[in-house]
């Protein structure tokens, strides 16, 4: 066996070695500039009630989640029992923001799936959702007591993330 | 009951694609001809099962059979039934079965026209087919089986992604598939020859025409995605770089590659190792490129469901068909002698250039797909790799390539004189670079990029036509109609093919060169102006189709007091996902495309609107066509069932083969 035929070999090893361990990473996990840096201020209509309307600022001296969500998305569904579940407990208040939706239909979606939300503002044109950067729903920033973003999870959420990453950055965060 | 009795064929289709894989290798390995005659027979009954449970998928769409998850997921009562029809692969379980499908039904072909085959070859070649297929078969049923139900059943479906609900992608798939599943006959052959250590003239052969083929396939599949990125994504772009893209375009270029190592081994002798190593490695991208599109490792815009589980297991598969084939080339390879011997002036040595310029370029798009992983999985941070890496590594590459693809024909095979292809070929050369700069200059758009471009397109032309002079002028004192009726399918094949690179040229370099946008808000009777033509905005009307709502908008182009067109671009919003999609208006011509695509509604009768002028454009898959038709010539060339006569013919080589 001469080494050189064994090239091939050796490349698609060290290859296959890279795609495996390409597995365990998340590609959707991309570092925000927004953590860090202070939440964007929005005021919009509530969802439950549209003659009102929801400030950010009204959460100031809260840890608390921001939850983007809507109901034509399909992974919102998967991670929707988990923030129900969160919500039941009681861990800290979720703030829904209702991205690009119709009242109706996001109306319909808390009524069949239970509502894991305090209060859910409303985007209806995704101007918000700009500010924030989204690029997919869902969408879920953890703020701290200063309004401070001081992580982001794109794509549903997970038992996982929430029991690794959540939780304890939510502990630390309620004691400092 | 219709989605069990496609589990059940699916289960089946499993078993026998086995019984295909062990049983002719067996056979072939102890000489006992009974059991190398099981191969046959079991790829056979393989598609036909395989046939009904893709058939069973089908009617559940048609039927809208809410029971089966796959269907509640992709489809819709509202969904146009050729929507429901395609919507069987628009999603990964699907397009799995399509997969098993399609190699299933090349195995079919292999046995039904490569009966002169000897039968220990044959057989062997089927048993990988048959492993290459049970490790698909069980790999849908595993973890991507089609037939779930869902029960309760769902009350309506989630509808296909609008996206898909095009008549590009009711041929694209299919036609991508077939080609990357094609390079899985060159490979069974390669792997055949290798486990009989007999690569020869006679195996370069048998695999031309295959391979030709599935790169046809591969070359029409690619286009129509490309053409489909075109007038859906509605942004005017043709090829975007995306990690599927190029997953397309890996085993495209080796699959060229590939083409013309075999052309060299036929005729001769020489690369065999080189062809071999090719072979495995076409169909390893295939592999490749399907574990990048399932697993998730790399993202895309082309969002099918990911899943680690599934991505474990097609790596695994990976390892196994690709980690397999290569020891054995280790191997078997070093026991090849080298072959006939060639001069470093011949036409082996403009192939040979080609080969590994053609090589490197898949590399290096390999290197650009996987980077971002490779940075992540060293802790390098998240980077992305976009088309400026792309396009500056690509002209260097392909620029010597199309060169030595007009040079290559006018060399000698074995040995040339350097200075007589330099006297045939300085005047042609010469004239292409001063047309190149000619036309750079009269369309007033002097950079390197857009002369270097021409002037290539130019060379490619003229070189084409000194060459088709030449073959007429060979035998002279025939009449004209004889001499081209003399030229064999394949030479034509090799004709239309490289000038079809030229075409693609001019298309790439003029739009490149001289494509014009303009993003406007515009109210009715307003107007705009691009290119020397007069866009106005008509205004906007609601109009609800089957399975969507559109606001479709009148923009009449014009050019100075002619109509051009009436273009009616599209905002679609489907109902069942409340996706909203960009439905372009496109003017297609011979020389320019004008294309108009309708943004968001940005107050109450006012709209951004996307105007786009797109010169030569439809020249880049007028190029691809002709490359496709030159390898239909190519592989309908009468030699190969001449050959394959003769082969059959001769039972002494016949029975060496089996011994």
């Amino acid at each position: 066996m001469k080494a050189k035929f064994l090239v091939p070999l050796a490349i698609f090893v060290i290859l296959a070695g890279f795609l495996a361990y390409g597995l365990t990473l998340n590609p959707r996990e991309v570092p925000s500039p927004l953590v860090g840096k202070p939440a964007p201020e929005f005021t919009a209509p509530r969802l439950d009630a549209p003659e009102q309307s929801f400030r950010l600022a009204d959460m100031r001296g809260q840890v608390f989640l921001l939850n983007v969500w809507a109901s034509w998305c399909v992974s919102c569904r998967q991670e929707h029992p988990l923030l129900v579940q969160m919500a039941r407990q009681g861990v800290v208040p979720v703030v829904g923001l209702n991205y690009k939706d119709e009242r109706p239909a996001a109306l319909a979606w808390l009524r069949d799936g239970g509502n894991p939300y305090t209060t859910t503002a409303v985007d209806a044109d995704g101007r918000i959702g700009i500010e924030y950067g989204v690029y997919g729903t869902p969408e879920t920033f953890l703020i701290d007591r200063e309004g401070v973003i001081r992580y982001k999870h794109i794509g549903p959420m997970t038992p996982e993330v929430l029991r690794k990453v959540v939780m304890p950055k939510i502990e630390e965060l309620s004691r400092g | 009951m219709i989605a069990e009795l496609g589990h059940f064929a699916l289960i089946l289709a499993l078993v026998l694609s086995l019984v295909q894989a062990v049983v002719p290798m067996v056979g072939a390995h102890r000489n006992r001809l009974a059991l190398m005659g099981v191969g046959r027979p079991a790829a056979r009954g393989q598609f036909v099962m395989l046939l009904l449970a893709y058939a069973c998928l089908t009617w559940a769409f048609i039927q809208s059979d809410f029971s089966v998850r796959l269907v509640a997921v992709n489809s819709h009562t509202d969904t146009p039934l050729i929507y429901k029809i395609t919507g069987v692969w628009g999603n990964h379980e699907g397009s799995l079965l399509l997969w098993a499908l399609a190699l299933s039904g090349w195995t079919l072909a292999v046995t039904l026209f490569s009966r002169h085959l000897p039968e220990a070859f044959m057989a062997r070649v089927v048993g990988v087919l048959g492993w290459v297929s049970a490790g698909f078969i069980s790999f849908t049923l595993f973890t991507s089986n089609p037939f779930e139900r869902l029960l309760p059943a769902a009350a309506q479906g989630r509808d296909l992604n609008p996206l898909l609900q095009d008549p590009g992608m009711i041929i694209h798939p299919p036609l991508l598939y077939m080609g990357y599943v094609g390079f899985s006959v060159a490979f069974a052959f390669a792997i055949a020859a290798l486990l009989t250590g007999r690569l020869d003239a006679a195996w370069a052969r048998w695999s031309r025409p295959w391979t030709t083929v599935a790169w046809v396939f591969l070359t029409a599949g690619i286009t129509v995605g490309s053409g489909w990125a075109y007038y859906e994504l509605g942004w005017g772009g043709w090829w975007f770089w995306d990690p599927v893209e190029n997953a397309s375009f890996m085993p495209w270029l080796l699959g060229t590659a590939l083409i013309h190592s075999l052309a060299v081994t036929e005729k001769r002798g020489a690369f065999r190792s080189w062809t071999v190593l090719l072979a495995i490695g076409a169909f390893s991208l295939s592999l490749l490129g399907t574990f990048l599109v399932r697993s998730g490792v790399i993202t895309s815009v082309h969002a099918f469901a990911t899943d680690p589980a599934r991505g474990l297991f097609i790596l695994a598969l990976l390892v196994l068909v690709i980690g397999v084939s290569l020891v054995l080339f280790a191997w078997r390879a070093p026991r090849l002698s080298g072959g006939g011997s060639f001069g470093l002036v011949s036409r082996e040595s403009t192939l040979l250039g080609n080969n590994v310029l053609l090589a490197v370029a898949c590399a290096a798009v390999l290197l650009g797909t996987l980077y971002p992983l490779f940075m992540d999985a060293l802790n390098m941070g998240k980077i992305s790799v976009g088309p400026p890496y792309f396009e500056s590594t690509f002209v260097p590459l392909m620029t010597p390539v199309l060169v030595l693809m007009m040079i290559g024909p006018f060399v000698r095979w074995k040995g040339d004189d350097g200075g007589r292809v330099g006297r045939v070929l300085w005047a042609s050369g010469l004239a292409s670079v001063l047309v190149g700069g000619g036309v750079a200059l009269a369309i007033d758009h002097v950079t390197w990029r857009t002369v270097l471009g021409l002037s290539l397109a130019a060379w490619i032309v003229l070189a084409s036509l000194q060459l088709l002079a030449r073959r007429l002028g060979e035998r002279p004192g025939t009449p004209a109609g004889h001499r081209l009726r003399g030229i064999p399918a394949a030479w034509w094949g090799m004709w239309l093919a490289h000038l079809g690179v030229g075409v693609f040229t001019i298309g790439v370099t003029l739009v490149g060169s001289l494509e014009q946008d303009l993003d406007v808000k515009m109210r009715e009777g307003q107007s705009a102006q691009l290119a020397g033509y007069t866009f106005t905005f008509g205004g906007a009307a609601r109009l609800p189709g089957p399975n969507y709502d559109a606001d479709r908008a009148l923009v009449t182009v014009t050019r100075g007091d002619r109509l051009v067109a009436s273009l009616t671009p599209e905002k679609r919003v489907y109902r069942a996902q409340g996706m909203p999609m960009t439905e372009a208006a496109i003017d297609i011509g011979p020389l320019r495309d004008v294309y108009v695509s309708l943004g968001d509604q940005i107050e109450p009768g006012a709209w951004i609107v996307s105007l786009h002028y797109r010169p030569f454009i439809s020249w880049i898959w007028a190029g691809c066509l002709l490359m496709g038709l030159g390898g239909v010539l190519a592989a309908l060339d009468r030699r190969y069932r001449k050959l394959a006569a003769r082969d059959a013919a001769s039972p002494a080589s016949a029975a060496a083969q089996a011994g």
